[in-house]
């Protein structure tokens, strides 16, 4: 009979910061898989000799924002290290990261899962440069080489600020990994440090993955897995390495220390390194930079500037009547959390309620946008043109049909929705004398579906509705002509009776 | 007009004057230069690169610079020699490395830029041991430099070919660099004037590094005041160079006013600087000087440092540490010499095997070893913690006295090949320099008196950490005054 395991996972996460220009350099950080190669480069990320790096104050401050947010201590004395090792793409052969003494310790983070919510620790958050990026070319490539095969080295990448965040061993499911997993994304992207774009590679995760019997508190051999680009990767690869350990001691083996890698196209891990071929990095602190302070006093500065994170907003939208689940629409990208609130403070004089503008963007405005491939940047319909309009609709001036298309032009032109209602006459005919004159004229005029009506095809009572809404052009208001119309029939109801 | 052999006698001082009285011009001083270099370098192998015609074209405008009338800064015109670690834009750096051959950096070193903003004259680049990694500049991929005192010894180094430059009249005044030794000890055995500032007074920024905590630019020149003049105008903060301290600068762009005697001054005397092997003559030499001292009203205190024997080892710690690190970079896939270009650690592993000489191997081997895995406590941490005790050891001295004197070399230029093989010979060549390299403070060495064959003896005067105002004008005092 098989065991059931228990796993245990710990999270890296690997994050660019998207400052102005690089960590150690005046170079602009830039999409690295869309600019030219090596034209953001100076001598300093080229690792020339006699250059020197200077610190970008602008990443401290960003790595600050994300170790407060992930509720860490951040630490008055840095030093940065260098981290030793040959590879083309690290031009100095070293890259200057933090060692012994990061940016920020002892963090936590509360993931909503399934089971509940689940405190994941943060062991510690540093900063230090990304390196360069290799692309290794088969038969030579336009440049030369042609006939060999070649590996073609760009550092427009070498030099960004890259932070690493390292959880603690404390996930023991694929489901809360990738809950956590989600929601750094999503601080990453409220602190606007870093656009999230995944497939740009600006995020990067390694899992160290261990198993043991449910039950047990053993920490058995785990395995890192590198490289993995996407949550999808995440998550198989995670899954992947649990199942072969869990294989692997169902047949009373045992599982190496090892690096593992992601094979994306066979979805299977692979050993990269053993624990005896471990890199010996030889840290050590980086002469050419002082130890940095930090100000306690400027953390506190930085903290107050935090913006409301995820978590937070998702629990005030639920306070405000929305589901979980449209609050975590909402939520889950920055831009519409920000087009939600700015809707919501445009309330305030109306009636209309936050549920409502919810339906609104989730629904319309999320089809129209859909539709036309366009995103809330540039959207021209205001939040505040939003509300107005869902106000006319609520209060009776349009119907929701025409709140429809009235909202299809706004996203067309800009304008608001009381410059097209009225220049469309729109307005929503609620003038309950004319609609009783509809009716009595509609019914005059059909004596035939009155006769049947009144035999009982009470059915019929949906067609003069139909009928009457046709004759004011769509624009009356439902609710009156409801009202006028049972008012009406009943009447011819009772004269029958008597008659 | 002056001739050329009597323009070449001139210091930088003399020859700023000079050209500021309008008796030469920076052409005149250059083509005397020149001249010294074409007559003189063939023996001496002083210089990697001589550029005459970029020196002629600056040299030019600094003379027209100065026939347009206004102040000039005292260095406008006046040919200089550097260092072939420095970087300076137009010129070949190798760093005395076959792996650097053919790097041209698009970049000048800031001390460069600022010797370059006076309007200075570079004549070329020299001689230094690889990568500042020697002491005798034997340890060059590309030639021998040798004494001009004595052809068949060494220049000492690693700025051999700096010191010889300005002692054999091929420039006015140089830049070397001093990690451990490498500016005061071939001044020393060259009888010139080298002065390595405070840690932190000059940006490192374009200097190839060899150690990076201890490594410091130093002028070379024939006087103090050359050396004054060449210090105020490379040292203060550098924002490109996060390790520069923001301390203002004394100004001797003018000169430094020596002192009417050295009344009131406490010279203190480290007994741990009087030891066994160092050369007699040297030891009665210095001890001569210090008399001096003594006559012209210092009073003479006997400080203890009591962590100096620890100081060779601490230093072939942490700079071969760092030496491991900062030499990664030559690896032969961006710049300079590249081997096999077939597989990736062939490439590596020829480039730098067949770039790098044996005492740059040796001290990566030692620098990767020290900071190994289970090693770095025993080795790195504990060479950190004894520095920081040789520092204090320092601090607490100056407390007692102004300036320390004591050898600059405990021998004079020793014959070419004689300690080639001996690393751990050569190494003790450092013995009193590196200490003050070590805590960061500043130190000159001026030539006192010659040995028994004529060669040049020098007396290490050490400062307080950022005492430069303090220590110069005491150096000054001593050589107006000392006459053997
Ligand atoms: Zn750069």
């Amino acid at each position: 009979m098989k065991r059931q395991y228990q796993p245990v996972i710990g999270l890296e996460v690997h994050a660019e910061l998207e400052t102005a220009s690089k960590m150690f350099c005046g170079c602009a950080v830039v999409d690295s898989t869309m600019a030219e190669p090596n034209r953001h480069v100076c001598p300093v990320c080229l690792g020339m000799p006699g250059m020197l790096p200077t610190i970008n104050a602008k990443a401290i401050e960003y790595g600050t924002r994300v170790a407060l947010a992930l509720n860490c201590e951040v630490q008055p004395f840095n030093v940065f290290a260098r981290k030793n090792y040959f590879y083309p793409d690290l031009p100095k052969g070293y890259q200057i990261s933090q060692y012994e003494y990061p940016l920020a310790l002892h963090g936590w983070l509360d993931v909503e899962t399934s089971a509940g919510t689940q405190r994941i620790r943060i062991r510690r958050v540093h900063l230090e440069e990304d390196t360069g990026k290799l692309t290794h070319v088969d038969g030579g490539y336009a440049g030369g080489y042609a006939g060999e095969n070649a590996s073609l080295v760009d550092l427009n990448r070498a030099g960004v600020p890259l932070l690493e965040i390292v959880s603690e061993p404390d996930i023991h499911s694929v489901e809360v990994l990738k809950a956590f997993a989600e929601q750094l994304h999503a601080i990453l992207r409220y602190l606007k440090v870093n656009s999230g774009d995944m497939e740009k590679g600006v995020i990067r995760f390694e899992s160290n993955v261990s198993v043991r019997p449910i039950g047990s508190d053993v920490l058995n051999p785990r395995t890192e897995i590198k490289n993995l680009n996407s949550f999808r990767a995440l998550t198989r690869g995670t899954e992947y390495e649990i199942a072969r350990q869990s294989a692997i001691y169902d047949q009373a083996g045992t599982v190496r220390q090892q690096t593992m890698g992601w094979n994306e196209m066979r979805q299977q891990t692979f050993a990269q390194r053993s624990k005896e071929n471990a890199h010996d990095y030889r840290y050590f602190p980086e002469p050419d930079l002082p130890p940095v302070q930090i100000d306690p006093a400027w953390v506190t500065e930085i903290r107050a500037q935090l913006p409301e994170l995820p978590a937070v907003k998702q629990d005030r939208y639920q306070q405000l009547g929305l589901s979980a689940y449209d609050a975590g629409v909402l939520v889950a990208e920055p831009e519409t959390a920000h087009y939600f609130d700015q809707a919501l403070s445009a309330l305030a004089s109306t009636r209309v309620s936050a549920k409502s503008v919810a339906n609104w963007l989730t629904g319309q405005v999320f089809a129209l946008l859909n539709a036309s491939g366009q995103n809330l940047a540039n959207l021209k319909v205001t939040p505040a043109q939003l509300v107005e309009l869902i106000g006319l609709v609520e209060g009776g001036t349009i119907n929701i049909n025409s709140g429809r298309d009235v909202l299809k032009k706004m996203f067309e032109t800009g304008e608001s929705a009381q410059a097209i209602v009225a220049r469309d006459g729109l307005a929503q005919v609620s003038d309950s004398s004319l609609i009783a004159r509809t009716i009595d004229q509609l019914i005059a005029d059909n004596p035939n579906e009155l006769q049947n009506y009144l035999a009982g095809k009470e059915s019929l009572a949906q067609w003069f509705f139909g009928q009457v809404m046709k004759q004011l052009k769509g624009q009356a208001n439902p609710q009156v002509i409801k009202a006028e119309l049972t008012a009406a029939l009943e009447l011819r109801k009772k004269h029958a009776q008597d008659s | 007009m002056m001739s050329n052999t009597s323009l070449i006698q001139l210091s930088l001082s003399q020859a700023s004057q000079a050209l500021r009285q309008g008796e030469t011009s920076s052409v005149a001083l250059t083509e005397a230069v020149l001249s010294q270099i074409s007559q003189a370098d063939g023996r001496l192998q002083a210089f990697l690169h001589v550029s005459a015609e970029q020196a002629l074209a600056q040299a030019t405008s600094a003379d027209q610079a100065r026939q347009a009338g206004g102040t000039h800064h005292p260095l406008l015109g006046i040919p200089l020699a550097i260092k072939d670690i420095l970087c300076l834009q137009g010129m070949p750096a190798t760093a005395g490395s076959r792996i650097l051959q053919g790097y041209r950096p698009v970049y000048d070193a800031t001390a460069v830029t600022r010797l370059r903003q006076a309007g200075a004259v570079f004549v070329g680049k020299t001689n230094t041991d690889e990568f500042a990694m020697g002491s005798s500049t034997e340890n060059s991929a590309y030639q021998v430099t040798r004494n001009p005192h004595d052809l068949e010894r060494v220049p000492g180094g690693s700025s051999g070919g700096s010191a010889v430059a300005v002692a054999a009249h091929m420039a006015f005044g140089a830049l070397g660099t001093d990690t451990g030794g490498s500016v005061r000890q071939p001044a020393s055995l060259c009888g010139v004037v080298g002065f390595k500032p405070s840690y932190g007074r000059v940006s490192r920024w374009g200097v190839i590094a060899f150690a990076s905590s201890l490594d410091q630019v130093g002028p070379i020149g024939r006087t103090v005041d050359d050396v004054a003049l060449l210090f105020s105008t490379i040292a203060g903060h550098d924002p490109l160079d996060s390790t520069t301290a923001p301390n203002p600068v004394p100004d001797f762009t003018h000169g430094v006013s020596a002192l009417p005697d050295l009344t009131g001054v406490r010279v203190g005397v480290p007994r741990q600087y009087f030891i066994e092997g160092i050369q007699p003559e040297v030891e009665a030499a210095v001890r001569r000087a210090i008399e001096h001292m003594r006559a012209l009203g210092a009073t003479l205190v006997d400080v203890d440092l009591p962590h100096t024997e620890y100081a060779l080892p601490t230093y072939y710690i942490i700079a071969p540490a760092e030496a491991s690190a900062n030499l990664a970079r030559y690896d032969g896939v961006r710049f300079g010499s590249r081997q096999a270009e077939t597989d990736l650690w062939a490439l590596y592993e020829q480039s730098r095997g067949l770039g790098f000489g044996a005492e740059v191997k040796r001290r990566i081997m030692l620098g990767t070893y020290t900071l190994s895995a289970g090693y770095y406590d025993a080795y790195y941490l504990k060479a950190q913690q004894v520095r920081t005790l040789i520092k204090r050891d320092f601090e607490q001295a100056f407390q007692q006295v102004d300036v320390m004197a004591c050898p600059t070399a405990p021998t004079t230029a020793f014959k070419l090949g004689s300690k080639t093989n001996d690393p751990l010979q050569m190494y003790l060549e450092d013995i009193f320099t590196l200490p003050a390299s070590l805590a960061g403070v500043p130190a000159i060495s001026l030539p006192c008196e010659t040995d028994s064959q004529g060669l040049p003896i020098g007396l290490q005067l050490i400062g307080s950490a950022f005492g430069e105002a303090r220590l110069l004008p005491i150096a000054k005092t001593f050589e107006l005054t000392y006459q053997n």
